[in-house]
């Protein structure tokens, strides 16, 4: 187990990003003071994305579609949908892990996803670690313009490791520099001169040194800082103050925003995806103190690399200038969607059990009578000259099988928190066929035999209970690695 | 194959009520309104009647669950009545218990009633469909017009038509339907459009837009049958006979093998096979009359001309842009009350509203859209969607 460390890495960055000058405009007439910020766009969720579709694109793009090799998977969030109901035991089902993967959940703090990475290092044994954040921030706020979405996942195991941990350390402070009581919708930030002088300048360079004294390293030996503030001019005068050779890296503030608890992990996998061997990446995160660790990249990091990574995410941009679309999506808007949109969304939880085998990594059956490959799986194959009992159908995901559009419509009529409603048939190489919604379909919109790729996404919203349901669907394929 | 029923089921009343949005009338004034005109069409007291079958899909709306709400609509005392489903094929699935119960002998006199209350629910359109807890879990939940609008993509990869086309022909659906509903005085849509009306309406589900779209409407529709020796032994003279009464359901091959290319209705070719072969009917495209087909949408009646085998494959643009399925035209004259599209589409009700048509067309009795001396005619009644749905298909004669 000596080369225990990270062994892949992955990221996602919802496409949606709406331009920061477009916010500032909508809230001119009140907060003129926004456009000083107004620079570049920030990610924001589609209506059917939060913290367990993003965690799952992440893990997904960390795995590269092969057999999850981890033991433990980790999900650290402030903003699970869910305040009673496990997220990563959502993100194991789609990710088709076995009933034995030991999910837990973190979160109560911006340092949750480098902490559960710290831990799981310690702990060295096979792991996913995956930071995942949907902040939402109060219209005209200053979080509004920097906070973003997205999500990181962090394979860890024995063996081609492509960094180890040299050294770790903690600064523990009770200084409250925001807050979210719970059930409130957005976090309440106390003066941001007092947070930089009194927090980040002081707890960020404690934890770093004891990081670097534990990994028995110089600041100067440092090729990597990870590290990012929600606001601009924090992380340089921090590098500084710990007395840093290099400049921190990226803040991720173009194309996506500020992340809470996913952020160092995304910062650290954007790092992973430019890192040479042999370079110590300093890693750090704030919140009530602040952790640091020390890893080193080895020989493997050359030929480590995701399909997608945080570059990938960044340039798989749908840019929109409508901030109404954030807002309805958020909730900060309550919009007039008509009668269609009070038909009940309440989900029978003893259907979706029994049908989680199928619908959770988006199983499909080959009949072995006859080859069809099908789903959904009824009680019969579908070939209407074999109807074979479906007992024996071998199982195998559509995940990740290519696919294209035969059919398609865009529907105008239902009721969709994104109109227009895309849903066709999905016809894949393998010869499954299945109707699908399709989202993520940018302006130009969509045809027939267009390439498709299939996304976890939220299936349906019950408003009136709090619950959302999620399943499989199509987007248009993008050109990841 | 058996030998099926052609000729051994007389219709002897029919009823139709007016179709539109009837703030004035329930569901159960509509059936009455239906069911009175049918009684007085076939001469015959409630009494003689054994046996009734009563189709309404909704349950949002509507008189409720079973058989019980029509039963005491209409004070059917004590008989079997049932309350048949099949979405929009309904009407027609009404119709095939009466007519089997009488061809089976079970029932000398009984009735099919249909009905549907959809402006109840304080929308356009129509109410959300309820399909299964199962389906709740995987299947997207897209509206009617999504459905179908889906063959319009099919069509065009299929046959290599360009769009502009296609949406021209299936204006030109609706003009037709339009200029025929303005005919009829139960009609829900009594007004001639023009093309380029219909061409620029708003989108409802690409490339459908407003015009492409039928009319949601409540209306009843009923019809009382019996067998040819009884009508006679009644006194009728002219007899109209189901020539043939065919259905075919999908079980799910379309959706789920990569066979089928999404450009037809797979149902609606079984289902008109069999009732050809059923009534003896060889050459639909000359033999048939008239027919009153399943326009929910404009590109619904193009694909069936050529499911209905009466437009050769992908010639069906070509025929509609000539005129051959206008009620002037020369060939096979089709939704002359104007269809779904502008008699409207009380769900329920629709079947056997077309089945009132072709019963009215072969007396003589339509007015100023009667056609010359017609002696067959086709209905074509859909449920679901082109890709996992219900054909059902009547063929309906003068009795030699």
């Amino acid at each position: 187990m000596a080369d225990f460390g990270l062994t892949g890495f992955g990221a996602y960055i919802p496409r949606l990003r709406l331009e920061r000058a477009a916010i500032a405009q909508a809230h001119a007439w009140m907060a003129p003071h926004l456009k000083a910020g107004a620079k570049g766009a920030r990610a924001f969720c589609n209506w059917d994305e939060d913290a367990i579709t993003m965690a799952v694109e992440a893990a997904r793009d960390a795995l590269h579609g092969q057999a999850q090799p981890f033991d433990v998977l980790m999900l650290a969030s402030t903003t699970s949908p869910f305040a009673n109901l496990q997220g990563a035991g959502i993100v194991a089902g789609a990710l088709g892990a076995p009933a034995a993967t030991e999910a837990l959940d973190l979160g109560g703090s911006p340092r949750a996803g480098l902490s559960a990475l710290a831990q799981a290092l310690r702990a060295r044994r096979p792991a996913l670690v995956i930071g995942a954040e949907r902040p939402n921030a109060k219209p005209a706020s200053a979080q509004e313009m920097t906070y973003g979405a997205g999500a990181s996942a962090l394979l860890l195991g024995a063996g081609r490791a492509i960094a180890v941990l040299r050294g770790a350390g903690v600064h523990g402070a009770q200084l409250v520099d925001h807050f979210r009581a719970a059930g409130a919708d957005h976090d309440y930030y106390w003066e941001e001169r007092w947070i930089r002088d009194e927090g980040y300048l002081k707890s960020v360079p404690a934890a770093a040194r004891a990081a670097l004294k534990d990994a028995q390293a110089a600041p100067s030996d440092i090729t990597h800082f990870a590290f990012a503030a929600p606001q601009r001019g924090i992380a340089e005068a921090v590098a500084k103050a710990i007395g840093l050779n290099t400049a921190p890296t990226r803040d991720l503030q173009d194309g996506c925003g500020y992340t809470g608890a996913a952020h160092p992990l995304l910062l650290l996998a954007d790092v992973l995806e430019r890192a040479k061997p042999g370079e110590l990446i300093l890693v750090a995160g704030f919140g009530q103190g602040a952790e640091a660790l020390v890893l080193e990249t080895t020989d493997a990091i050359s030929d480590a690399r995701p399909r997608r990574g945080v570059s990938g995410a960044l340039a798989q941009a749908l840019p929109t200038q409508a901030y109404l679309r954030m807002l309805s999506f958020y909730g900060g808007v309550d919009l007039e969607w008509g009668m269609r949109a009070e038909k009940s969304g309440k989900t029978a939880l003893t259907e979706q059990y029994r049908s989680s085998a199928q619908t959770g990594a988006f199983m499909a059956g080959r009949c072995p009578a006859c080859g069809a490959v099908q789903f959904p799986q009824h009680q019969y194959c579908v070939g209407p000259d074999c109807a074979a009992p479906a007992r024996a159908f071998e199982q195998l995901s559509l995940v990740d099988a290519p696919s294209r559009v035969l059919t398609y419509t865009a529907d105008w009529l239902s009721y969709h928190p994104a109109p227009p409603l895309y849903v066709g048939f999905a016809q894949y190489d393998n010869g499954a066929r299945v109707l699908t919604e399709i989202t993520d379909v940018g302006e130009a919109g969509i045809d027939v035999g267009a390439p498709l790729q299939n996304v976890f996404r939220i299936k349906e919203i019950d408003r009136q209970r709090g619950y959302r349901r999620y399943f499989w669907k199509a987007a248009p394929l993008m050109g990841d690695r | 194959m058996a030998t099926g029923i052609k000729d051994k089921v007389a219709i002897i009343g029919m009823g139709c009520s007016r179709f539109g949005e009837r703030w004035d009338a329930s569901e159960a004034d509509l059936l009455a309104e239906a069911f009175d005109e049918a009684l007085t069409d076939a001469g015959i007291e409630r009494k003689q009647i054994d046996a009734a079958w009563f189709g309404s899909a909704f349950d949002a709306v509507n008189v409720g669950n079973s058989a019980i709400p029509a039963s005491v609509a209409l004070r059917l005392d004590g008989i079997p009545v049932s309350r048949v489903e099949n979405m929009c094929a309904t009407g027609t699935e009404a119709l095939r218990g009466a007519a089997y119960a009488v061809a089976a002998g079970a029932a000398d006199i009984a009735v099919a009633i249909g009905a549907e209350k959809l402006k109840d629910t304080g929308f356009g359109g129509l109410p959300t469909p309820y399909k299964g807890t199962f389906s709740d879990m995987w299947m997207p939940m897209a509206s009617a017009p999504a459905g179908f609008a889906q063959l319009a993509a099919g069509y065009v990869a299929k046959h290599g038509v360009q769009k502009a086309d296609l949406k021209r022909a299936m204006a030109h659906v609706s003009w037709k339907s339009h200029q025929n509903g303005a005919l009829s005085p139960k009609a829900h849509l009594r007004k001639a459009v023009s093309m380029d009306t219909i061409l620029n309406a708003p989108m409802i589900a690409e490339p459908l837009g407003l015009f492409d779209c039928c009319g949601v409407s409540d209306g009843a529709s009923c019809a009382i049958v019996t067998t040819p020796e009884i009508a006679r032994a009644l006194g009728k003279r002219d007899l109209v006979t189901i020539k043939a009464l065919q259905l075919s359901i999908s079980a799910g091959a379309e959706s789920s093998l990569p066979d089928w290319d999404g450009s037809h209705v797979r149902n609606t070719r079984r289902a008109a096979a069999r009732a050809y072969a059923e009534a003896g009917i060889e050459k639909p495209r000359e033999q048939l009359d008239l027919m009153e087909v399943h326009d929910c949408f404009s590109i619904t009646e193009l694909v069936t001309m050529e499911d209905l085998f009466v437009s050769e494959d992908g010639a069906a643009i070509a025929d509609v842009l000539d005129g051959f399925y206008d009620r002037t035209g020369a060939g096979v004259p089709c939704q002359v009350d104007g269809g779904l599209k502008c008699f409207g589409h009380p769900i329920g009700a629709s079947g056997l509203r077309m089945a009132y048509e072709i019963y009215s067309q072969l007396l003589g009795r339509a007015g100023e859209r009667q056609l010359p001396a017609p002696s067959i005619g086709l209905t074509h009644n859909l449920g679901g969607v082109p890709y996992l749905g219900i054909a059902a298909i009547s063929i309906l004669g003068l009795k030699a």
